[in-house]
């Protein structure tokens, strides 16, 4: 199985979800913002956390113009797979590939420990390692976490089941404490928690690790 | 050849920064406040022939995100 890792200038969790893939099994190449193309044979792209060009404009708006991200989209619409995480999924939604926007916190702060999800749906290839209800500790670490969306969005999202992720205890003034959502067709997951932070016992958590494990499991050519 | 394009929050989208701006401005004894948008000025300097619908598209596609943003030009 073979994962892509994008770097942008400003990524720093690029590396944690390198070795998340890594130790589920994956063979990871990290690829450059400015390649305009992905590494060939590729099972699943992941968009990591961090500060894209500073946040400046938006958090993720620069990123989501830049050569690599046109392959993301390509790449998405192809109906390949993706994840990203954080400043990832910020970028996924402001590339369109995922509905809605990330606001800024309500509570205006920087937020950074680790909260309780619970798994809204189990039905997809980066949940299933875990049943719909389950309640995982994952790490957040926002400033601009505040998912947004109209309420034609919410209304498809939840009839189609594309909630994967909501907030115990809403950290960030989320719409219907959502956490994490899903593409139409269920391939591409963006959260603002990160579950790469809670995939190894020096974290102090591995409830993230289900999400590899399953990504690793259902990838692999059969 | 300006531009001046402003990005706001649309109606109906929380804007967090907005209300503690109103807050303080409350707390400081400023009564007659009612509601606070804050939002984004960016100006342009641009090349002769640029057009008003030139700028339009930079907004659709970097300059605004229209799920949560309008945005207005301002040719000078």
């Amino acid at each position: 199985m073979k994962a892509a890792v994008v770097v942008f200038p400003g990524s720093n969790c690029d590396r944690d979800l390198a070795v998340a893939f890594e130790q589920a099994g994956f063979d990871v190449s990290m690829v450059w913002h400015k390649d305009s193309v992905l590494p060939e044979g590729i099972d699943i792209v992941g968009v990591p956390g961090g500060f894209s060009y500073g946040d400046y404009l938006r958090c993720g708006a620069i990123a989501a113009q830049s050569p690599i991200c046109q392959a993301v989209v390509e790449h998405a619409n192809r109906g390949g797979y993706a994840m990203g995480v954080c400043n990832g999924f910020q970028i996924l939604t402001e590339t369109g590939v995922l509905p809605g926007a990330l606001l800024r916190n309500a509570g205006l702060k920087y937020i950074c420990r680790t909260v309780d999800l619970q798994v809204a749906t189990a039905d997809s290839v980066f949940t299933q390692g875990y049943a719909k209800g389950d309640v995982i500790g994952i790490p957040i670490a926002h400033h601009d976490g505040n998912y947004f969306a109209d309420a034609d969005t919410l209304a498809a999202l939840k009839d189609q089941d594309r909630i994967a992720f909501t907030y115990g205890d809403n950290p960030n003034g989320s719409v219907d404490d959502i956490a994490g959502i899903l593409s139409e067709n269920r391939r591409v997951l963006g959260m603002m928690p990160h579950p790469e932070r809670a995939a190894d016992d020096g974290h102090g958590g591995t409830d993230g690790t289900a999400v590899f494990r399953a990504l690793a499991g259902i990838l692999a050519p059969a | 050849m300006k531009a001046r394009v402003h990005v706001m929050l649309k109606n109906g989208v929380l804007d967090p920064q907005g209300e503690a701006v109103r807050h303080a401005l409350g707390a400081m004894g400023f009564d007659k406040v009612e509601g606070v948008r804050q939002g984004k000025v960016i100006d342009l300097d641009l090349a002769a022939g640029a057009t008003e619908a030139d700028v339009t598209e930079m907004c659709e596609k970097l300059l605004a995100n229209t799920v949560i943003e309008s945005y207005s030009i301002e040719m000078k």
